[in-house]
């Protein structure tokens, strides 16, 4: 059967030049970077070299970069170690009401510890805007936290202007980038952040390969406490495979960004508009224009996103949605309904986001496959029973 | 696969989809707050199911429970279908992961309104009343989901609130969420250890 692989946001496949990268650090040159023999040099210059690559790709130095094992660890630690760090000169926070889980519940756990918070809302299309940060700013808010795209609705935040508006004011900006990097160009100079979040696997490096940017002469307090790696701001023996993977696939989505944003970017138009075309009721979720490149999310009216999916994935294509259904908890998407859309929208929320390697044939699969999934789900929906019924009133 | 087998094949090929325009009965559960809906329209003769028809918005869970209950009702005696319940339902689909558990109650339950929608209107001078009025349709609040228990309403929207139906204190679940029994050890939707 084909597969058709439309599940970026949440993981990307390792490319072969970066596990060929990483596969002598799992051999023969296992040694800990810190060690003084004669190996631990030898995986030092990797880790090194590694650090100049990530850096390279977001314009930032090499002292600037601190690896993490996730995009989640990078949030945590940016949350926590910049708010302690700065708690003498205050306790109050902002973040957006569509920020990832890692960052809203490293929020949710400083409040436990005495910080006040306060989450700034979006539009309908999930956009922030500058001007309400402003507001939400007080003589005490030493952080905002305002994420560069976000994963569930593909959104792009304007993320420079709000951190203008911080700067004036002396509060530190962090920018939860991870769905961002390796996928649009992110320059920490030109957006002026304090710390920025990125993982590899977002962009076609290993999972546990991730890091921060903090900006040189920033203070944090480690949340991992240990020896002197990552100059004392996180504890334990580097994970020099992954940190090798994540540099190589820095180095190559540097190298290859014009290309891939293009080509995804052709394709994704193939896709919204393929849809919007053969099936009704379907509601693109948010910004039309400022949002990624490889990016398509839709609320589909009337059903359910997990009986979608594991129709979806029968016919061999794979997705994502943020339907209450699909979560553990049985929530909905806390992104969708802080945009305004219903309980029973939401529920029918699809994310298809793109690899490189997907073709046009791979879209029009999907728009082959993807109606008559829609169709025979709507037929045994009481909503779209209902729905008709109102219609022909 | 999250789902059994048979789960999955009441997925791909429901049995009993549909309405029936004269039902004798009409039952209806859930709220997309919770995350599913179940219509049930049942035809009864001689107290047994003729007919058992549904629709379902949710997800796969959903779908084959509402399935697999209109398969073990039909032809039955209302008593015997009443019978039905939960345990029942998930053992018949050959189990359900632990959060996809409340979708069997949803199936029973829709089942039985059907069955007790029947009954009222077929009461001595309920019939006149009953014909004119809608299936009752819980409203969905936000937040406010349903017992997980018994998929009643519940009392207060805080993170501890009541079911007058199971005459139990529920708290959320600090794992998942969810509300569960404060004085069961563990939660009921996806087992973690609650806090006493």
């Amino acid at each position: 059967m084909r597969r058709v692989y439309l599940d970026h946001i949440a993981a990307t496949p390792l490319l072969p030049g970066v596990l060929e990268a990483m596969l002598p650090f799992l051999r023969e040159r296992f040694g800990n970077p810190q060690s003084l023999h004669s190996d631990g040099p030898a995986a030092l210059e990797a880790v090194e070299e590694a650090r100049e690559m990530v850096a390279g790709l977001i314009r930032a130095s090499a002292s600037e970069i601190l690896f993490t094992a996730s995009g989640s660890e990078s949030n945590n630690l940016a949350l926590k170690g910049l708010a302690l760090a700065n708690r003498n000169r205050g306790t109050h926070l902002v973040c957006s009401a569509i920020e990832h889980s890692s960052v809203l519940n490293s929020v949710k756990s400083l409040e436990r510890l005495g910080f006040t918070a306060t989450p700034v809302a979006v539009d309908q299309d999930g956009l922030v805007n500058p001007q309400d940060v402003e507001k939400a700013l007080t003589k005490t808010t030493t952080l905002v936290s305002v994420m560069l795209a976000n994963a569930e609705v593909g959104t792009i935040e304007p993320v420079a202007e709000i951190a203008k508006i911080c700067r004036v004011r002396n509060v530190l900006v962090h920018t939860d980038a991870v769905a961002a990097v390796g996928n649009i160009p992110v320059d920490t100079r030109a957006l002026s952040v304090d710390a920025l979040s990125l993982a590899g696997d977002q962009f076609y490096g290993p999972k546990g390969g991730a890091a921060l940017y903090l900006k040189k002469g920033t203070r944090i307090v480690p949340l991992i406490e240990g020896g002197i790696q990552e100059g004392g701001r996180r504890g334990g023996t580097e994970n020099v495979a992954a940190i090798v993977g994540l540099g190589k696939a820095a180095e190559i989505a540097r190298e290859k960004m014009e290309e891939r944003t293009e080509k995804a970017r052709t394709l994704r138009e193939r896709l919204i508009a393929g849809l919007s075309r053969t099936a009704d009721h379907v509601l693109l979720t948010g910004h039309r224009e400022l949002r990624l490149p490889h990016h398509a999310s839709f609320c589909i009216k009337f059903i359910e996103g997990e009986a979608m999916l594991l129709n979806l994935d029968m016919r061999g294509i794979a997705a994502s949605s943020g339907s209450a259904c699909t979560s553990k908890a049985l929530k909905a998407s806390h992104v969708l309904l802080a945009m305004g859309l219903d309980h029973a929208t939401a529920q029918g929320s699809l994310v298809f986001s793109l690899i490189e390697d997907n073709s046009a044939e791979d879209i029009d699969y999907l728009l082959e496959v993807f109606p008559p999934i829609i169709d025979r789900l709507r037929k045994m929906s009481p909503l779209y029973t209902e729905y008709l019924k109102e219609r022909r009133k | 696969m999250i789902y059994s087998e048979k789960v999955m094949d009441h997925f791909q090929n429901p049995r009993n989809v549909g309405t029936i325009p004269d039902a004798d009965g009409i039952g209806q559960v859930g709220n997309p707050v919770c995350g599913d809906m179940m219509t049930f329209y049942v035809k009864v003769k001689d107290d047994r199911l003729t007919d058992i028809k549904f629709q379902t918005f949710g997800c796969g869970a959903a779908i084959a429970v509402s399935s697999i209950v209109s398969e073990m009702a039909m032809g039955k005696t209302l008593e015997e279908a009443m019978d039905i319940t939960n345990d029942k339902v998930a053992e018949e689909l050959g189990g359900l992961p632990k959060n996809k558990l409340h979708c069997s109650n949803l199936g029973a339950d829709a089942l039985h309104k059907a069955i007790e929608d029947y009954k009222s209107r077929s009461k001595p001078g309920a019939k006149e009343a009953a014909a004119g009025a809608a299936p009752e349709v819980q409203e969905a609040h936000d937040e406010k989901c349903c017992c997980p228990y018994c998929d009643g309403p519940l009392d207060g929207m805080q993170a501890v609130c009541s079911c007058h139906h199971c005459d139990i204190e529920l708290v959320e679940c600090p794992e998942c969420g969810k509300y569960t029994n404060h004085a069961d050890e563990t939660c009921v939707s996806c087992g973690a250890k609650i806090a006493t």
